[in-house]
């Protein structure tokens, strides 16, 4: 490929294309991102809060949708669509074209006086139809751009010119133009990253839904919207037909998926368990708690991490699981209810027919692909799969049939936010490892405008208060913080916000420092570990010091946590914005100096994750040490012999190795351990087990995890008869040839496998997510190779999600029979003598039955390494309750740790497929990436300054330090910081007996003024 | 007023990496817990000196919590431990001035325990509670 082009298309402005334009832009490459409606944020803008951590969905994703709206190397076209791709992988040219808006953005000042004016009222679909907006819009309060478009369909004029034109007369600005045309913009690019999102599933094609017809039954689409602070009901749910708040709520699962015979939709769609739940849990939280919540459901799929756990809080809050299908939803009769309620019928457990009456009905709805999407595939020439979504590559679902495409998220497979952000980001190293020639090469450089000079000025603080929609007015009183806050030293201005991270909150929080002459900011919102940068981004914008900003936390910490005590929240939040505005009024402009990064990588782990991490970045250009604790590379994917879609593991795994072998960008060090670390972000320095040290830049940890060995009351005999063996145990069996496989299994007629051995239960309260498919793969392969066998799964539920639903039902129409269990009856393992002896109780049946395995499989959990906490350390990164690596934020940053320059991939993070630790260790490598591509990192601003007046030279500072920055000075033997290597922690200064040490910013003066403006 | 409807204040030194970071778990996974408490963000525990646990206390402080990184966790390798020395002697200093050591509290809480951090501020609060107003200074 000759000299590839530096710029990519991506097609789809939800969070997967978002994700991924933002880690290209950031490592080098110049984005098109093309959006089909008037702004982006996609679906998950929709949402209102989102599982398993119960964030509000529009304040994790606000941040994003700012930084790519105002990213330099982000072209952002919306309202465009592809119109053509020609050429090949780095050399494209795409054709795009842009419908009119109708309003000029560069003129729209979004202050909506437009719509106030236009007389035409159309069904708003960004509330799925729930009440109305205009025919001029904003897409969303936090839309990006925000500025208004005109509906070409419904607008007066654009449809019989000169009869209204009520919007350009009140526009002040004068950006209504009603004669824009389409443009077609022609952009060369090196590659393109479909990322077209999902449709929710119509269920009005369902009649036993009632759905359409029977009122006060909502998609949970809509009930997301009813949930939302910006929703139609600002997120006081009543149901339509009589504004009532519903007290009674059914959940029904699976419509529209797993269901082959309606709705053509076979499999599974992977996310509606966990929102059913996190739509329940934040409806109770709405009404107080008085509300009586209940989710019909087949298989309870919480397989994700942190979701078993959620599931568990959601039962022991009293949401109610009842395991039917519901066969019919209509109106209450007179007599069973009042107008307005729904009555659902289902069969119980016990086969009996049953009848509950409800104030509403919510269909949990599956995922399917848009047709705008279909078309969209076979311009660029890409097949769908089976289930009707983009067809990908089987170990590697980024990857399509044609070279230099790439897809992410949930049009491949329904998946979830995290996983869609994961495949983003390694749509991204995908991308990079093509073109990474280009880098830099098409690409702008910011340039801030100068900073103020402060000096002789007293400090002007200005003071932004925030609903947070309602996450924080709510409970709080936010117009009584503001009103207080203007009476604070100081403070010369203050306003509060629905939403003070959206943009246009943003771009006028930048004039109004100029306007007001601020020089000094506290934001009072959410938590500054997530929100900070943003805020100091638009400092720098106004051109104030980044540091001269201070942030309240008046969500995570108050309204959140004190949601019964309104008055007590609102007094809290008043002194936490005086103890924020008297620590800033004190703070000073700080600089930071610049280091070169080693373009190096550190790789922790030789299984797959470790390797295809390694690959990708050492593709890229970068040197990449990976060491491995064993004598061999393939971890545990060398105990496997297929994946979930019955392909060989073993070549896509002696390829991996070979290629990382021999790859002249990666050493390979066997029997190898990380012994210490030193250094941060962009120049660590590990010593290893053999005493070397290496230098890098980023590191990612893949250090895999391992089966957990039968034990207690679920060793079943395991390592004591050998007919008892774990999946892995059969995995060495199904690896031989198929007559030395039928030879080993000559004299097996019955076969059980127990699933959730050690997994789900209090020592252990999550899901090994893999068990599942890999049990009912093993029975298949059991049931081709001797047909008569009889296959028996002991199950709780079965977690086939997304497309592995299919070997679910090929296993049953292969004859295994599938018996439920629960904790309260776990089958007994009766004898082990000549015959194995199981009895368990079949709840379908009702009683108990006897079963004799001549071999026994159990489906063990997977658990994380002890040693991955010890590395964890080296790091300082988190690990969580069940000993997972933690990633610094569950659903948006999957592959990051809080500490910058590390990443992770792989089961060390959490149980998953291969294909899956593929796609998160590409991403780790997308990441790290972003780091090794720069030439430098900025240091550390808040450091230790000595006063050497003050110093009487005891040298205690220097012993403190954990980092060797501070010594004497040879001429005077004073203390010195070395800025460089001080890493701001405080320790010297606290340490300090001659008080000669101040951190800047956070100096004994400033945390003082904190202190004693905390109403003491 | 009665002993009972005393609402302390209380000043929390939080370490931004763990505790920090619990205390917004707390908040994310809805834990409730007392509003008496007010955090201060600092970098790490190691940060806080016994002065500044004084001048908290001149300024009006009922009660005050410092919390860091479990040991081995500190982000700064070993803030959290010169800090756990610190209190350990400060905890001797209060003492001797007639101070009720219960007014003082260091724990560890990392970045994944809101639930723990929740439980704590409860029992710091109702534990400062019972010793009444501080006013000795």
């Amino acid at each position: 490929m000759n000299n590839p082009k530096g710029s990519v298309l991506v097609i789809g402005g939800g969070i997967s294309g978002i994700q991924t334009a933002l880690d290209m832009a950031d490592s080098g490459l110049y984005v098109h991102l093309v959006e089909s409606s008037a702004a982006i944020g996609g679906s998950m803008g929709q949402l209102d809060k989102t599982f398993p951590t119960n964030d509000c969905s529009a304040c994790i994703l606000s941040p994003k949708l700012v930084e790519c709206g105002r990213h330099l190397n982000i072209n952002l076209l919306t309202l465009s669509e592809l119109v053509s791709l020609d050429g090949a992988a780095g050399n494209f040219k795409a054709v795009v074209r842009q419908k009119p808006r109708y309003v000029d953005p560069a003129k729209c000042i979004a202050c909506g006086k437009c719509a106030e004016k236009c007389p035409k009222s159309v069904p708003n679909e960004y509330n799925l139809g729930i009440g109305k907006r205009k025919a001029i819009y904003l897409k969303f309060p936090q839309a990006v751009p925000l500025k208004y478009a005109i509906d070409a369909k419904n607008c007066i004029w654009l449809n019989k010119p000169g009869r209204c034109g009520a919007c350009a007369k009140e526009c002040p600005a004068g950006a209504i133009n009603f004669d824009e045309k389409p443009v077609e913009h022609v952009l060369e690019v090196g590659a393109v990253v479909m990322a077209p999102g999902f449709k929710p599933y119509d269920p009005s094609l369902l009649d036993f839904t009632g759905y359409g017809r029977v009122p006060n039954v909502v998609t949970s689409m809509e009930f997301e919207r009813l949930l939302s602070p910006s929703g139609p009901c600002l997120g006081h749910v009543e149901r339509a037909s009589d504004k009532k708040t519903p007290r009674r709520i059914a959940w029904l699962q699976c419509v529209g998926s797993r269901d082959k015979n309606r709705a053509c939709h076979a499999y599974c769609s992977s996310v509606c368990c966990m929102y059913a739940i996190k739509q329940a849990v934040i409806a109770k939280e709405h009404m107080a708690g008085e509300l009586s919540a209940k989710i019909f459901f087949m298989d309870m799929r919480t397989h994700g991490k942190g979701f078993e756990a959620y599931f568990e809080r959601a039962k022991a809050d009293g949401i109610g699981f009842e395991r039917a299908r519901v066969h019919s939803i209509i109106p209450a009769p007179h007599g069973k209810g009042e107008t307005g309620d729904v009555l659902l019928r289902f069969a119980n457990e016990n086969g009996e027919m049953c009848e509950e009456v409800f104030d509403m009905a919510v269909l949990s709805i599956g995922l399917e692909l848009d047709s705008s999407t279909v078309a969209l595939a076979s311009k660029l020439g890409i097949d769908l799969n089976g289930d009707g979504f983009l067809k990908t590559q089987s170990f590697m679902p980024v990857l399509t049939q044609r070279q230099g495409v790439f897809v992410c998220g949930a049009a491949s497979e329904p998946k979830d936010i995290p996983q869609s952000v994961t495949e983003a980001s390694a749509a991204a190293a995908e991308v990079e490892k093509l073109l990474a020639s280009a880098r830099w090469k098409e690409t702008k450089v910011k340039e801030y405008p100068s900073e103020r000079d402060l000096k002789g000025e007293p400090p002007r603080i200005g003071v932004f208060v925030c609903h947070c929609g309602i996450n924080i007015a709510s409970v709080v009183n936010v117009k009584a913080v503001t009103e207080y806050a203007k009476t604070l030293p100081h403070v010369v201005f203050s306003q509060n916000n629905l939403f003070t991270c959206s943009q246009d909150t943003i771009v006028s929080m930048t004039d109004i420092i100029k306007r007001e002459g601020l020089n000094r900011v506290v934001v009072a919102s959410c938590s500054p570990r997530t929100h900070e940068p943003l805020f100091q981004e638009t400092l720098r914008e106004a051109g104030l010091n980044r540091f001269l900003f201070e942030m309240a936390n008046i969500r995570d910490q108050d309204s959140w946590v004190h949601q019964s005590e309104p008055e007590k929240a609102t007094q809290k939040a008043k002194e936490l914005v005086k103890m924020a505005v008297a620590k800033v009024a004190s703070h000073q402009p700080l600089s930071e100096g610049k280091l070169p990064v080693t373009k190096g990588c550190l790789v922790i782990g030789g299984g797959v994750s470790g390797m295809q991490a390694a690959l990708n970045l050492a593709e890229q250009g970068f040197a990449v040490t990976l060491i491995e604790k064993g004598e061999a590379l393939g971890g545990q994917a060398l105990k496997l012999v297929r994946n979930w879609e019955g392909l060989a593991v073993a070549p896509v795994l002696s390829e991996l190795a070979q290629q990382t072998i021999s790859h002249p960008n990666i050493t390979v060090r066997f029997k190898t351990q990380v012994k210490d670390v030193e250094g941060s972000v962009g120049r660590f320095k590990t010593t290893l087990s053999d005493g070397s040290v290496v230098e890098h830049g980023a590191a990612i940890i893949a250090v895999g995890a391992e089966p957990w060995v039968p034990q207690g009351r679920w060793q079943y005999g395991y390592g004591v008869d050998a007919r008892v063996k774990t999946l892995h145990g059969l995995d060495e069996i199904l690896k031989k040839s198929q007559t030395e496989a039928l030879e080993a299994l000559s004299d097996v007629n019955q076969a059980v496998f127990m699933h959730c051995v050690g997994s789900r239960i209090p020592e252990r309260p999550y899901c090994s997510r893999v068990c599942c498919s890999h049990a009912i793969e093993q029975a298949i392969a059991l049931k081709d190779l001797k047909p008569k066998m009889d296959v028996f799964m002991l199950y709780r539920d079965v977690r086939t999600y997304g497309r592995r639903e299919h070997i679910y039902e090929e296993a049953r129409s292969k004859g295994v029979i599938f018996v439920r269990y629960d904790l309260e009856r776990l089958p007994k393992l009766e004898g082990v003598g000549a015959r194995l002896e199981l009895e368990a109780f079949d709840p379908v049946l009702g009683r108990q039955i006897r079963l004799s395995p001549d071999l026994l499989v159990l489906a063990t959990a997977i658990t994380p390494r002890k040693d991955a906490g010890e590395l964890s350390k080296f790091f300082k990164c988190a690990i969580n309750a069940d000993g997972f690596l933690m990633e610094a934020h569950a659903k948006l940053r999957p592959v990051d740790f809080a500490t910058e320059g590390v990443f992770l991939a792989g089961l060390c993070h959490y149980p998953k497929p291969i294909e899956e630790s593929i796609v998160q260790a590409s991403a780790a490598a997308a990441r790290a990436a972003m780091v090794l591509a720069k030439d430098f990192v900025p240091t550390e601003a808040i450091v230790a300054e000595v006063t050497p007046a003050k110093c009487v030279t005891c040298g205690v500072c220097g012993k403190i330090c954990p980092y060797k920055a501070i010594s004497k000075s040879q001429v005077t033997g004073k203390a010195e910081v070395n800025p460089a290597l001080c890493k701001g922690c405080g320790a010297c200064v606290a340490g300090c007996r001659s008080d000669a040490i101040r951190l800047k910013n956070f100096a004994n003066k400033e945390l003082i003024a904190a202190i004693s403006a905390g109403g003491c | 007023m009665t002993e009972n409807s005393f609402e302390p204040k209380i000043i929390a030194f939080l370490c931004n990496w763990c505790s920090y970071a619990g205390a917004d778990l707390a908040g994310v996974s809805r834990f409730q817990y007392p509003s008496n408490i007010r955090i201060v963000r600092v970098p790490c525990s190691g940060r806080i000196s016994p002065p500044m646990l004084f001048s908290a206390l001149k300024q009006g402080a009922d009660g005050i919590l410092v919390s860091g990184c479990h040991p081995g966790d500190c982000h700064y390798i070993s803030g959290n431990l010169f800090a756990r020395r610190r209190f350990a002697l400060f905890k001797n200093l209060l003492e001797f001035a007639g101070i009720e050591p219960g007014r003082v509290n260091f724990t560890w809480v990392s970045a994944s325990e809101g639930e723990r951090f929740a439980d704590v501020v409860s029992q710091v609060t109702e534990a400062v509670r019972q010793l009444g107003p501080f006013n000795r200074f």
